[in-house]
């Protein structure tokens, strides 16, 4: 029968090209989850040098200026970045940043707490409440996307309000002031590295100001969170065997449950997590500013979200680096700084911010698509 | 003679009024395939849970090397060796070969906190466990998308070996795949029998299952209607007592009518050229 015949000649076939294909090393490149943004940071840093080089974005404050903005965005998007590749979006971080700053800077400067009293508080809070949001996305099978929508208004308001019954204002400044000789919060709003600026500055290696000083005096401790936080995720992600669970939860729930993995705990953790990154930023916010607003933080969980997806995080999640993310973060930063440097006006930001989306998860989907296309 | 790994002693499992199983006898031995058939609607997939600790029989025994045993949870069975590959496979498909071979059970090095999972000798075995199925994979990294269905079928059964499965369910495992594939699949269950694996093989097709099969067992409406040894049986009296042999021999006559007009237009296709 010759229909037979050539049914399963059609199946021999594909066979032998099955394996034999060898990748080049730009093909295997491709595949990589944070390649679209580690050439999206060279992009931006090219066309930053011609547009701004003489205007001092990349003198030692420009450097410092743009370095610091990316950091505290990044420190958002590393914990955004987990909970996305598990499958999950918070939405509330945003809202989080306030009300930590603010269980901060309340107990410190109307209840006459100690200040590391009043972050241990704001970290603990916040810790609960990310459990209390995780606890409700497994348990109830909902989106976290409307879920965590509900807790960025539920927060939000919790904050102004309480901030107006406790001190009758909705910004609290003079945590400075309380701060001084705490010995914890020197790790927030502290800065590091003054040494090696003065060292710097004395062997003419850095500009000074009049007086002698030079003119960057250290760099902000969010910058070394940053870096430790990454450091720590990366980890977690590719080298612990929880990143194994964090990519199955995200990948495959089911299969992931059918082999055992606990995919609520993973999740309740990383919303924990990300409740914790926020709580960070906003330690270091208001220790380095000795401010609280209620409305701080507004729109830093959608940029998060940007910053993870130009990261080359799958929205969908199973996919994605942490690298990527800070990439994401300094993709951000550079361009907020650089317009205003190169003296462009900054409404652009937005435009040039959405249509990067755009492209960034277009690339994500045409690099999904050939990491699963049979070879 | 050598013992049961498994054996079903007049097992039967209720859904409320519904009869799922009824009076079921089975024995599973080491080192054969025994390959159980059945319509839709049989009582496969209720026979399959029950193995695998996710229903507990209504009545009856399961003996387990000769112990009466009652399983728990899917985890219990997994624990005595019992390994169910379902149709789904639980691998994630955008995961590496070795991220999903280990899934769950990672290897650690290290201490405490700082055990890390260590991937390079994970690479190592999840490549051994493939190749001594048969299967020969380039980059244990690459993602389990890219493997072909019969790959990753064998991908969760080598899996599901190394993780020292004694008796090895596989549900439908040919079932979405074309020849070739279902032929490196057999090939691989072949391979587990001979290391002394007990296979149970459901399927709804006899084809698929007869080149491997040491033994039949038929579920028909939740009863058996026996087992028989490979030698003892051939392939078409399986059929005839699967589909009942009125309703074959109607079969049959539908088939040669089909291959008569087929025969027919390609007389006159070959005619117009």
């Amino acid at each position: 029968m010759p229909i037979t015949n050539s049914s399963v000649n059609n199946t021999v076939q594909p066979l032998y090209d099955e394996r034999i294909r060898a990748q080049s090393v730009l093909q295997k490149l491709l595949l990589r989850p944070d390649f679209g943004a580690l050439a999206g940071v060279i992009l931006v840093f090219a066309i930053f040098a011609m547009l701004a080089n003489d205007s001092g974005m990349f003198a030692a404050d420009g450097i410092l200026n743009w370095t610091t903005v990316s950091a505290q965005l990044a420190v958002l998007a590393i914990g955004a970045c987990l909970l996305m590749i598990a499958g999950e979006f918070d939405l509330s971080i945003g809202s989080m940043i306030g009300f930590a700053g603010m269980v901060i800077a309340i107990p410190a400067l109307y209840w006459g707490w100690p200040v590391w009293a009043s972050i241990f508080l704001a970290f603990i809070t916040s810790l609960a409440l990310g459990a209390l949001i995780g606890y409700t996305v497994v348990r109830t099978g909902l989106p976290s996307f409307i879920v965590s929508l509900a807790f960025l208004f539920i927060l939000r308001g919790l904050t102004i309000a309480l901030s107006i019954l406790f001190t009758n204002k909705t910004i609290v400044s003079g945590v400075s002031e309380v701060a001084q000789d705490d010995w914890l919060a020197p790790l927030f709003g502290g800065e590091f590295g003054s040494d090696f600026f003065i060292w710097l500055s004395k062997h003419d290696l850095l500009a000074t100001y009049a007086d002698g000083s030079p003119l960057v005096s250290g760099i902000p401790m969010i910058v070394l969170w940053c870096l430790l936080l990454a450091a720590f995720a990366t980890w977690i992600l590719l080298y612990s065997p929880y990143g194994n669970w964090i990519f199955a939860t995200g990948g495959d729930e089911k299969a992931a449950k059918n082999v055992g993995v606990p995919t609520a705990k993973v999740k309740i953790l990383l919303f924990m997590f990300t409740a914790f990154c926020a709580t960070l930023y906003a330690s270091c916010q208001v220790l380095e500013y000795g401010s609280a607003a209620a409305d701080r933080g507004v729109l830093k969980e959608f940029e998060a979200i940007i910053a993870v997806v130009i990261g080359g995080t799958l929205l969908t999640g199973g996919y994605g680096s942490v690298l990527g993310a800070l990439c994401g973060a300094l993709i951000f930063g550079v361009v907020q700084i650089g317009l205003f440097f190169s003296g462009i006006n900054s409404d652009w930001f937005r435009v040039f911010l959405g249509s990067m989306l755009l492209a960034a998860v277009l690339f994500n989907n045409f690099i999904r698509q050939r990491i699963s296309q049979h070879s | 003679m050598t013992k049961p790994i498994i054996e079903l002693q007049n097992l039967s499992r209720y859904f409320g009024s519904v009869v799922a199983l009824q009076g079921i006898n089975i024995q599973i031995m080491p080192g054969q395939v025994h390959c159980l058939l059945g319509d839709n609607g049989a009582g496969k997939s209720t026979l399959i849970k029950t193995l695998a600790g996710v229903h507990r029989p209504s009545s009856g025994h399961l003996l387990i090397d000769g112990q009466a045993t009652v399983l728990r949870s899917p985890k219990q069975a997994l624990d005595l060796g019992i390994a169910t590959v379902y149709q789904d496979l639980a691998l994630v498909p955008l995961m590496s070969i070795t991220r999903n071979f280990f899934l769950g059970r990672e290897i650690t090095k290290g201490w405490g906190p700082f055990a890390y999972f260590d991937l390079k000798t994970a690479d190592h075995i999840a490549l051994k466990g493939l190749a001594d199925m048969g299967i020969q994979v380039r980059d244990p990294s690459q993602t389990v998308a890219t493997l072909s269905g019969g790959e990753k079928q064998c991908l969760a059964i080598a899996r599901a070996i190394y993780f020292g499965a004694k008796v090895l369910i596989l549900d439908e495992p040919t079932a979405a795949l074309g020849v070739k594939q279902s032929a490196k699949v057999l090939k691989v269950i072949a391979t587990a029998k001979q290391r002394g694996l007990a296979v149970i093989f459901i399927t709804h097709n006899i084809h698929h299952a007869y080149p491997v099969a040491d033994q039949f067992t038929l579920l028909k409406r939740g009863r058996t209607l026996g087992s028989f040894a490979k030698s003892s049986v051939s392939r078409e009296q399986v059929l005839e007592m699967m589909s009942g042999g009125s309703e074959l021999a109607e079969l049959e006559q539908e088939l040669a009518e089909f291959s008569y007009n087929d025969a027919h237009t390609t007389q006159q296709d070959q005619a117009q050229l």
